[in-house]
């Protein structure tokens, strides 16, 4: 049924035919649907799009970076670029593709026939495209759009904003109101509509790891549309929160905006570390090492998370008992994240290990992952963190926890549940392909930021001195090889919705869950009685 | 527990938690001017000093020096009679800042002392200082403001070296100078 995951062919579905309650027909299908299996898709293919979207610009970026000297663009519209890119990976590429996945996987691994809130579901799906069309159509308006980085720093984003800042303060509002709200149905499904027998401590790590997030989003959305709600008086109202004239601190607004955006890195990778904890035992033929110290260890992160966040403002002035303090903090998280990977590491020791895609995807997970963990220990470093600030090994550091981190964790879990959303093989040669391009791709595009960050390359301008140039265009290169890989994804995922080898509804022997009892493709209700779970 | 009833009143409860985070994101500018000032960060000062007079220390010599910088878009001249003066802790010593609008247009301002390093800011007390009131300024007028203080005795011995920065703010349009003007004459 190739109606469950493609919109464009959403008029030839035949499985629909079979059941009385299938999916409606037309476009209305899916600005009506509460499904959460529509929805996911929704949510799926708008993050995909989102990834396209910020991956151009930060196809932009590197080609202005390939050469020192300015050649392709103005530096007012590459700041504009370096913030789009930033805000839409954020917050329309990573936070709505685990949505999705939370949307499709979640009631199916818990037996449950729904989402606890489905009306709410739909509502809080067709928010993003008003909020990204928003803050996109941004780019368009006189002044442009937002250029102040995705952290939008006051008074850069108050006092010497450009006059759509109004604009990106009211779609940051719209996507919070969303993500709340898709974080409240997923906290009720898990706590309301489990089947018999599914204990918490039954559930699997993806269920876990979207709990603990929901209640991460809960948290500190509020705090974020608090935040942008300050810069918006601030700008209309003649308020002072950040403005020193009135009295205000600008660093106040980075403690505001840290206080959610630290929370929201764990937000970004916790439903990453649950997927990949179910396609690692999957795929090495072995249960989960320690899958109670996992949970523990997703919840001990999560509350390490609020109280870390000052290690972004070390060089803004806090006391060394401050700087001791967040330091000795954030070393801490190792300590959680150092029993993930180990307990990974410990799941495939041994295994009859096989490398189909999504394990390829998760293995290199485990890796590349933790090399973006090791960086963030160094940037945890209070001395030290004076020289690597605001540089390139910054940039470096996230780009190594989010691209193979979130970013390979959606590509991982998206090659093991293609072929219960859509009942047929990818073509696993392509899907390789994929893999391997994606990892050489990234590795070129990232590695190299470390040395132009440790050797002072400032992050965020679109000119440098020439001592960086063949890093940079060795970056660029890899940049460039990591984008267009991107598109052979859309082929693979295309070509798979259009046919290929039907898929069992266990298509990979070691997998389990519920979600592997249901036919493939997953039929439009699934679970309408609940399961029975030992 | 029926079902609907409890997710009813597990969502409740749940949106509960996001206005109380949203209250708690506002609550936090009160909280940190409270962090700054029990820590003692950030170099803001105190208002008024009002606990008296101490006795010299004359074995001891600090040096202060005076800055002024004006806010983006402020367009006075502002600037101290001296760079720098040494003095004892206990002493009560003034400095007199010029302040002078070149504009045709009467102005008000606000200036906002800070004090560096941080850690000195609370042992450094002004009794007087221009920074407790705004000033207005008619076209071309120049005046003389002074601040008077004294670098507490109990200053940390390792702090030979203070700086006291003061910003000027353009509040013409926050508080216009009309009504501003009566207010400031009121008090001498």
């Amino acid at each position: 049924m190739s109606a469950v995951i493609d919109p464009g062919h959403a008029g030839h579905g035949h499985a629909g035919h079979d059941h009385h309650h299938g999916p409606a027909k037309g476009l209305m299908r899916w600005v009506l649907t509460t499904n959460h299996k529509d929805i996911g898709t929704m949510y799926l293919w708008f993050s995909f799009a989102m990834f396209l979207l910020g991956g151009s610009m930060a196809m932009v970026i590197r080609a202005e970076l390939f050469q020192p000297g300015l050649q392709i663009v103005q530096p007012e519209f590459f700041n504009q670029m370096t913030t789009m890119h930033g805000l839409i990976m954020v917050f329309g590429a990573v936070m709505p593709a685990f949505v999705g996945l939370a949307n499709w996987m979640i009631p199916l691994m818990v037996g449950a026939p729904d989402m606890a809130l489905p009306r709410m579901n739909n509502f809080s799906f067709w928010l993003l495209p008003a909020a990204f069309g928003m803050l996109i159509s941004t780019l368009f308006m006189e002044g442009g759009g937002p250029n102040f980085g995705w952290t939008f720093y006051a008074p850069l984003s108050t006092t010497y904003a450009p006059e759509s800042v109004t604009f990106f303060i009211f779609a940051v509002h719209l996507m919070g109101i969303s993500s709340i709200m898709g974080a409240i149905n997923v906290v009720a499904t898990i706590l309301n509509l489990r089947a018999p027998g599914m204990t918490l401590m039954k559930m699997p790590l993806f269920v876990w790891t979207w709990l603990i997030t929901a209640f991460l989003l809960i948290a500190v959305m509020p705090v974020l549309a608090g935040c942008v709600t300050m810069m918006l008086m601030d700008i209309h109202f003649g308020t002072s929160f950040f403005s020193a004239a009135g009295g205000g601190d600008p660093v106040l607004f980075q403690h505001v905006f840290w206080f959610f955006g630290h929370p929201e890195v764990y937000i970004m990778i916790l439903p990453a570390f649950g997927a990949v904890s179910a396609i690692i035992p999957a795929f090495a033929r072995k249960p989960l090492f320690g899958y109670t110290s996992m949970v523990y260890a997703t919840a001990s992160i999560a509350f390490l998370s609020f109280i870390v966040w000052a290690h972004h403002m070390f060089t803004v002035g806090i006391p060394l008992t401050g700087e001791l303090f967040f330091m000795y903090a954030t070393m801490l998280i190792a300590v959680p994240t150092g029993v993930k990977v180990f307990n990974w590491a410990s799941t495939m020791w041994r295994g009859s290990m096989t490398f189909e895609t999504p394990m390829l995807f998760s293995v290199a997970f485990v890796i590349l992952f933790t090399i973006g963990g090791f960086s963030g220990l160094m940037l945890a470093i209070a001395p030290a963190d004076f020289q690597y600030h605001d540089t390139y090994f910054v940039v470096a550091h996230f780009h190594y926890v989010l691209v193979p981190g979130a970013i390979f964790g959606i590509f991982a879990s998206a090659y093991y549940w293609l072929p219960k959303w859509t009942g047929h093989m990818y073509d696993e040669t392509l899907g390789k392909l994929h893999f391997w391009m994606s990892f050489v791709g990234m590795n070129l595009a990232f590695f190299p930021m470390h040395f132009v960050g440790l050797a002072g390359m400032p992050r965020r301008i679109p000119d440098y001195n020439m001592m960086f140039a063949n890093f940079n265009m060795v970056s660029s290169i890899g940049a460039f090889m990591f984008g267009a890989t991107q598109l052979l994804f859309l082929f693979i995922v295309i070509k798979c919705i259009r046919g290929g080898k039907p898929a069992a509804a266990k298509p990979w022997d070691g997998a389990e869950g519920l979600e592997w009892t249901v036919p493939s493709p997953a039929p439009y209700h699934t679970f309408t009685t609940p399961p029975e779970v030992k | 527990m029926s079902e609907a009833l409890s997710t009813r009143r597990l969502v409740t409860r749940l949106l509960l938690v996001v206005v109380g985070m949203f209250g708690f994101g506002f609550a936090l500018v009160p909280i940190y001017d409270v962090m700054c000032q029990a820590f003692g960060i950030n170099g803001k000062t105190a208002g008024a000093y009002e606990a008296g007079l101490q006795s010299t220390d004359e074995s001891r010599q600090v040096r202060v020096q005076f800055l002024a910088t004006n806010s983006a878009e402020m367009v006075w001249e502002f600037r101290p009679l001296a760079d720098e003066l040494t003095v004892h802790p206990g002493q009560s010593t003034e400095m007199v800042y010029v302040a002078y609008n070149p504009t045709d247009k009467p102005m008000s301002a606000q200036a906002i002392p800070s004090v560096a390093p941080s850690k000195a800011a609370a042992y450094f007390h002004k009794t007087e200082c221009f920074c407790f009131t705004q000033q207005v300024l008619q076209p071309g007028e120049r005046i003389e403001m002074p601040v008077r203080f004294i670098v507490d005795r109990d200053l940390p011995k390792d702090v030979k070296h203070l700086t006291l920065g003061y910003t000027l703010f353009d509040i013409t349009a926050r508080k216009p100078p009309v009504a501003q003007a009566t207010l400031t004459r009121a008090t001498p």
